[in-house]
């Protein structure tokens, strides 16, 4: 994965605009985080596959940077991203790290369902 | 430490193996144990991704599968199960399913000693669901042909619930097999052995305080209460 380059970002994201795409969400603080007293307990949430469809997809901010997606009925929305990539199978992987390198949260884009 | 007969490892994710566990296993297939390893996701939803980071979310569990087929290797274990379940799902599936498909493995290789998590002290929800799972599998065999259960705790009271743990294992003379199937986890181990490092790179007491926590192993016996 790549920092961010927000044009290159906004650019991706035009490619799955006003189509159905599968959709993964997700932010964590890890399992652990109440054990090690990193925080008051631990919270993580995930949707896999979700389908979706938006007819708006933006990147804001000067870094960390936050993408909201636009839907005809809500909004799909994350905050913290600091990298990113197009993978080999033409997803659009956007992730926030913390300075230790762990996931703390992932917004994904992807034409064909994500393995299981 | 007597050989066991064969052993049977019961947990949710690569690591689970090694970390807090990888002496005992260790120490026993040095003496000819066969260990049998269930490992019941590819942890899928790890947060570790390395550092710095190489893994994205996509490519962590074909990376932490390799790393589990590593750690194995140095360890000496040559029977590896993957049940192909979901990192973070194992209490949502059916509890009874999971218990069989451990029933079937324990039916096959007739452990005398199974290790998992302690059950409810896991403190991951997916050590919980698999030690639950364990349990259940482990109850429906007549406790004259029961193996041994012993679980590992993770949650800081576990020594006020459980009171002092009933095995307390040297594992120093396979620290450095131990400390290679840590390594042998890069994505998930090597913020961590980076910290360790540089600590015990400019400190004696750092150095020695490490080795004493990772040169002992506690495990308490889980009581079926038949």
């Amino acid at each position: 994965m790549e920092p961010i380059c927000r044009e290159a970002v906004h650019e991706a994201l035009q490619g799955f605009v006003n189509q159905e795409v599968y959709l993964h969400l997700e932010t964590t603080n890890g399992a652990y985080a109440a054990l090690r007293e990193e925080a008051p307990m631990a919270v993580s949430a995930y949707i896999r596959n979700g389908l979706v469809k938006f007819n708006r997809g933006s990147i804001a901010g000067d870094g960390p940077y936050r993408v909201g997606l636009k839907m005809d009925n809500g909004w799909i929305y994350a905050q913290g991203l600091t990298d990113w990539e197009v993978d080999g199978e033409g997803r659009l992987l956007l992730v926030g790290h913390d300075p230790d390198g762990r996931l703390a949260v992932a917004l994904e884009l992807s034409h064909q369902p994500f393995e299981m | 430490m007597e050989k066991e007969r064969h052993i049977l490892a019961v947990y949710p994710h690569p690591d689970d193996e090694t970390f807090g566990k990888a002496g005992l296993i260790a120490m026993q297939t040095r003496l000819g144990t066969p260990v049998t390893l269930i490992c019941s996701t590819l942890g899928q939803m790890g947060r570790n991704m390395g550092k710095p980071s190489f893994a994205t979310r996509e490519s962590l569990p074909k990376i932490r599968e390799k790393e589990l087929r590593d750690a194995c290797n140095v360890l000496g274990i040559r029977d590896l199960r993957l049940f192909g379940l979901r990192d973070k799902t194992v209490e949502f599936e059916d509890p009874e399913v999971v218990a069989d498909r451990i029933g079937e493995v324990i039916a096959e290789t007739n452990p005398s000693l199974v290790i998992t998590y302690y059950p409810k002290l896991g403190v991951h929800p997916d050590h919980d669901a698999m030690s639950e799972a364990t349990v259940r599998a482990m109850r429906r065999i007549p406790k004259e042909q029961r193996p041994v259960l012993w679980g590992s705790a993770v949650t800081r009271d576990a020594r006020e619930v459980l009171g002092a743990p009933h095995i307390d294992l040297d594992v120093r003379e396979v620290l450095d097999t131990k400390i290679e199937a840590m390594r042998a986890h890069r994505s998930q181990s090597e913020a961590m052995l980076k910290r360790m490092e540089e600590g015990a790179g400019t400190d004696e007491a750092v150095r020695r305080e490490i080795e004493e926590r990772l040169g002992r192993e506690v495990y308490w016996i889980y009581d079926f209460g038949d």
